[in-house]
């Protein structure tokens, strides 16, 4: 039976001072987690930056490597009882999680002397009711999360958050993406729905490595939402190789995602009457780069007769 | 001109961050004089877009309007060329590192409400949470025929990444919990999708009423933002590969309440308690 230990509880009254950038201790110690990355990413900090990075790199060898690991038990007895703290030592800080959540606590309580504190009026007037203008449906990848990217502060845009930024159509029936967007659309009455897809995406790759058969994991059920957009870009790129035919996926399962969009009867309704617009995505963290369209509805035919969606105010930031 | 508008500007940003009044310039002044900037600039020379833009902003801040009433394209555009100039060229391995693997340490669920993003307020960075929004921050029990959006979530990041930390957030005034407590209850719904998420958390709810039916609804239905994080955590719980790397201690899940009117922030861990044999 779970029982939640007694919460400690950060107040109004207990700011305390900002986190100093994290220490430049470039030596690795596979034993101390390296600590979330320094809060000061909007400083010029850019030395220290670096030496964040070689500690970040160094981890991932270790977290990646683990046949090397394994290699190394075998060979050299002598770094087996090394490599058995490591692994105990990760388990304790994993238990206990001290290092993250310290972490975590400076970052909520610079939030709030920094964001909160400095603008109440704004951060009162959202305690009562969310207006935003956008709702955002965007991959949970841990690099493209659209507050970071585009910017969006506190009640700017309601996110939903899946794998491969997938939206159901109607017919599939409930689930939490489409419950998020009834909401966004008729309580809270957004006037933009943006679906953003982004470059190396692990839900498109499963969606094009999947075998034709019965899908079993919980992974292969839902990204076959996307279907369509990997027969599309089968059919449409033969001549590239593997990676390249996921990055067309991943631009085409936006696209499927929109038509998806205009499947759900409100959603149309207020796209035909000019009260929703819909746009798509494209976040390529490789080049940073990000493209944008927007869906051209035309009560006629909105999608032409190959299938694709047409569109209008495509643009490239770079 | 170019150097006045600039000294101007500083002094405006400079007072504006120190508290929300202005500093040595009245609100009105300040908003007089950057009207002009924008006006007189546009007679001699090309402001360049990104300095109109600034003052734009300025003005809109100190008018108290919110930030959303500007152009939707502009504003990601502004938001996504602040991102690039700020974080992605300030850092370039490590967003090329990033750009070949993610390894996040955490899975984080969150609710969709535009207030609560955990990016903003626990000031996650590119490549240290994979995160989850639906309404309500909800978790339903491990399903293979249904649910298959969260539980995709939960396959990838507990398998595929390794994440070593689940944390769930509630909040306050949560819209989600909302609809959950005033779902009638005969179990008639009146939306096509929204009712039939929500009543995720009946659990939860039919506990709160249990414990704390006394109270008014406001206090009930923030007793249930609580109680449906917990809910959320058992269901976690539910998913093989949840429990099996919970059992090797691999892998440790905490609760969490973001309370945006009083400003505070909770975070609880989940411990499971089986105690000795009281009969043998």
């Amino acid at each position: 039976m779970a029982v939640p230990s007694p919460p400690f509880s950060l107040s109004k009254h207990s700011l305390s001072n900002p986190p100093s950038f994290l220490a430049s201790n470039p030596s690795l110690d596979p034993s101390k987690a390296p600590v979330l990355r320094p809060r000061n990413a909007f400083g010029s900090e850019a030395n220290l930056g670096g030496v964040e990075q070689t500690r970040l790199r160094l981890w991932n060898n270790l977290k990646t490597n683990s046949d090397l690991r394994l290699q190394a038990s075998r060979e050299l007895p002598g770094l087996t009882k090394e490599l058995k703290s490591d692994k105990s030592e990760r388990m304790e800080r994993i238990e206990h999680g001290t290092d993250l959540f310290d972490e975590m606590k400076q970052r909520f309580l610079s939030f709030k002397k920094h964001k909160y504190m400095q603008n109440l009026e704004l951060y009162e007037k959202l305690a009562k009711d969310q207006a935003p203008k956008f709702m955002v449906i965007a991959c949970a990848d841990s690099r493209v999360c659209p507050s970071s990217i585009l910017g969006f502060q506190p009640g700017e845009a309601f996110v939903v958050r899946n794998v491969a930024n997938m939206v159901p159509p109607y017919e599939n029936g409930p689930s939490e993406t489409n419950a998020g967007l009834e909401f966004a659309v008729n309580s809270l009455k957004v006037e933009n729905i943006l679906v953003i897809g982004h470059s190396r995406c692990g839900g498109i790759h499963a969606l094009m490595s999947m075998h034709d058969d019965v899908e079993t994991s919980l992974i292969g059920s839902w990204v076959s939402v996307g279907m369509n957009a990997r027969v599309r870009t089968k059919a449409a790129t033969k001549l590239l190789n593997f990676d390249q035919q996921c990055q067309h996926c991943e631009k085409e399962s936006v696209n499927c995602s929109l038509v998806n969009l205009l499947t759900y009867p409100w959603v149309e309704e207020k796209v035909r009457n000019g009260e929703l617009a819909i746009h798509g995505g494209y976040y390529d963290f490789v080049d940073c780069a990000f493209e944008k369209w927007t869906l051209d509805y035309k009560e006629s035919n909105p999608i032409d007769k190959s299938g694709k969606v047409a569109v209008k105010d495509r643009a490239f930031w770079f | 001109m170019q150097s006045t508008t600039f000294h101007f500007l500083a002094s405006i940003m400079s007072s504006s961050s120190r508290h929300a009044g202005m500093g040595n310039l009245s609100q009105e002044e300040a908003i007089e004089g950057l009207k002009k900037l924008l006006i007189h600039n546009d007679k001699d020379e090309q402001l360049n877009k990104e300095l109109e833009m600034k003052i734009e902003k300025l003005i809109s801040e100190l008018l108290g309007t919110t930030p959303h009433d500007c152009h939707p394209v502009k504003r990601i555009l502004g938001g996504f060329q602040s991102f690039k100039t700020n974080k992605f060229d300030v850092y370039p391995e490590l967003f090329r590192e990033l750009a070949e693997r993610q390894n996040p340490k955490f899975l984080v669920f969150a609710c969709s409400d535009s207030r609560v993003s955990p990016s903003n307020i626990l000031d996650f960075q590119p490549g240290e949470a994979f995160v989850f929004r639906n309404i309500g921050n909800l978790v339903p029990p491990f399903n293979q025929l249904r649910y298959s959006g969260v539980g995709a979530a939960i396959e990838y990041a507990v398998v595929t990444l390794n994440v070593e930390n689940i944390l769930v957030i509630g909040h306050r005034r949560c819209g989600g919990i909302d609809r959950l407590m005033d779902l009638p209850e005969d179990g008639s719904t009146a939306s096509d999708f929204i009712d039939d998420w929500v009543q995720i958390g009946l659990p939860a709810k039919a506990k709160v009423k249990a414990e704390f039916g006394h109270l008014p609804p406001d206090e009930q239905k923030r007793e249930c933002e609580k109680e449906a994080v917990h809910l959320s955590l058992a269901n976690l719980q539910t998913y093989p590969y949840v429990r099996e790397r919970m059992a090797r201690k691999a892998l440790a899940l905490r609760g969490g309440y973001y309370d945006f009117v009083e400003g505070c922030f909770k975070v609880w861990e989940v411990k499971t308690i089986i105690t000795t044999p009281i009969h043998s």
